[in-house]
């Protein structure tokens, strides 16, 4: 009897493929079923957006910002405006504040409604999809209502906002919060406490902390791990300090600390402690204040460098932004979460079924449009 | 503790192979280091007991001019302690060559990967320094103030920027 000839296979997943959300490849090297190494090969949507930004006025990068993290436009041009503000020293009104508080946790939860129902969909449950997409419609409505669109907004600039919010706007999204509590209780019976998907989520692509941190993984995935690190705690920016809310953790349910089905666990309990956040924000909104009063005429941050960071629905947004006192910016980079947050699937997503690494993918909750930027 | 004293510690360690402490002009006061310390001077940041270093948030490569040296600029945060430090190195235009510290913080593989790709540099000692988001017969570093784009690429023709 001759031995079985088994020998390594390379595996290309990608970049047509339906489970890597959006254009990335990964090159798998498996034996058999079993996949012993993962390189993730990017750059497919790269449209030189830093290149870009160095030839274009500050104001004029905003839907740049957008553009890079297309689930999370709100978080991406608060970022941006921010680091901005802080290089010019420009104090906003409440008001402009607390409305940019708003839409940036409105963001989140639709964003992580993206993450929850396209992970569903990756390992095979179609049904919780139609559910996540069915309220993040309602989100998008909010955004369309204030803004006029539903996916790219260019609504928060430097020193305010594109223009207030309309009539009944707070209203309707107090209807939103009212019902949403009921329809994570939704999500709960549908999905997080399925049987076929806590099997396929438990215990799969189990990340420690100190992988996590030492690869860069930040905002959700990070604290699925374990590791209270909530930039929007840690190191308050805008007004997140006056608002009540919890950072939840992994807590291993139904397998260990940090794996996937904590890291998907995670984002539902995020999306609640965001409404909460949103209902205080509406609760405490001034009815004062002209949110274009702020806007400075020239922008023009003086010579100087900066590296600030926020939190958004993928982790830690980054922009390091170096001015020689023009009106275009001489090196804009964006530190990506989505990028760090990748790097690590090749630690992670070792021995594993080539269908788990599907599943970790799912989990990571990737964008490749601010991967490749 | 704060970047002064951080950087107090750094010189008593490393003497000369840090250069300067720099607070004007930036946000994220600044250790000026010498590029061929930077591994030995990353390790020291992550080990000690006093400073912890354990997260490279951000790497960005950097031109000012195009024609004074690159620059490579590290922005570290300790998730125990909490406290952030930066730091900034320089590399001749004509032969970058900086350390890598790709096995000490992995976040920065990727990043260093990509500083490779746009700007150039060469990090000495990365495990597996390629091209990340542009195409690996691509012609120059785009984000090089001097980077003048070829006519074609791969037999099409490159949209001119501006």
């Amino acid at each position: 009897m001759g031995r079985l000839h088994a020998e390594e296979m390379v595996l290309n997943m990608g970049p047509q493929h339906p489970s890597t959300h959006g254009v990335l490849r990964l090159k798998l090297r498996t034996d058999g079923e079993i996949v012993s190494h993962i390189e993730p090969v990017i750059g497919y949507l790269h449209r030189s957006f830093e290149k870009h930004a160095e030839n274009l006025e500050y104001q004029m990068v905003t839907p740049f910002t957008g553009r890079c993290d297309y689930l999370g436009a709100m978080g991406s041009e608060h970022g941006y405006a921010m680091a901005v503000e802080k290089m010019m020293g420009i104090e906003l009104p409440e008001r402009v504040e607390y409305l940019r508080v708003i839409f940036a946790e409105l963001q989140r939860i639709a964003s992580h409604l993206v993450a929850l129902g396209t992970f569903g969909l990756d390992v095979g449950a179609i049904t919780p999809f139609i559910y996540c997409f069915r309220e993040r419609e309602l989100i998008l409505d909010l955004f369309e209502m204030a803004s006029g669109a539903r996916l790219l907004y260019n609504y928060i600039w430097i020193g305010g906002l594109a223009h207030d919010i309309p009539p009944g706007f707070v209203e309707k999204t107090y209807e939103f919060l009212d019902a949403f509590d009921k329809h994570v209780a939704e999500y709960n019976q549908i999905l997080t406490g399925n049987k076929i998907f806590i099997e396929r989520a438990a215990d799969i692509g189990v990340m420690t902390p100190e992988i996590a941190i030492n690869y860069g993984v930040t905002g959700p995935s990070l604290r699925a791990s374990g590791v209270n690190i909530d930039i929007r705690r840690t190191q308050p920016y805008s007004i997140y300090d006056r608002f009540d809310f919890d950072v939840p953790l992994g807590e291993g349910i139904h397998g260990t600390v940090g794996d996937s089905w904590d890291r998907y666990y995670v984002r539902v309990l995020e999306m609640k402690e965001s409404a909460k956040i949103v209902r205080q924000a509406l609760d405490q909104l001034p009815v004062e204040g002209d949110v274009k009063s702020a806007i400075p005429r020239r922008i023009r941050p003086p010579k100087g460098e900066i590296y600030f960071r926020s939190e958004n629905p993928r982790g830690e947004l980054g922009y390091y932004i170096v001015s020689d006192g023009k009106n275009v910016p001489l090196r804009l980079k964006m530190r990506s979460p989505a990028f760090s947050n990748l790097s690590v699937i090749n630690e992670i997503g070792q021995g594993f079924m080539i269908s788990d690494v599907i599943a970790i993918l799912g989990s990571l909750d990737i964008v490749l449009g601010e991967i490749d930027r | 503790m704060k970047e002064q004293e951080i950087y107090a510690d750094l010189s008593a360690k490393f003497g000369d192979k840090i250069i300067e402490f720099v607070e004007e002009e930036t946000l994220n006061p600044t250790v000026i280091v010498k590029p061929a310390a930077l591994d030995e001077i990353c390790n020291y940041l992550k080990d000690s007991e006093d400073l912890q270093f354990d997260s490279l948030m951000n790497l960005a490569g950097h031109d000012a001019d195009g024609e004074s040296d690159l620059s490579v600029i590290y922005h570290l945060y300790s998730t125990s302690i909490k406290h952030y430090i930066t730091l900034k190195t320089f590399a001749s235009r004509d032969t970058p060559a900086v350390k890598s510290i790709a096995k000490i913080y992995r976040t920065a593989d990727w990043h260093e990967r990509e500083a490779y790709d746009l700007y150039g540099i060469i990090f000495e000692g990365h495990p597996d320094l390629k091209r990340i988001l542009m195409e690996e017969d691509w012609e120059g570093y785009p984000l090089r103030k001097d980077y003048v784009a070829a006519e074609f690429y791969r037999g099409m023709r490159i949209e001119k920027v501006k």
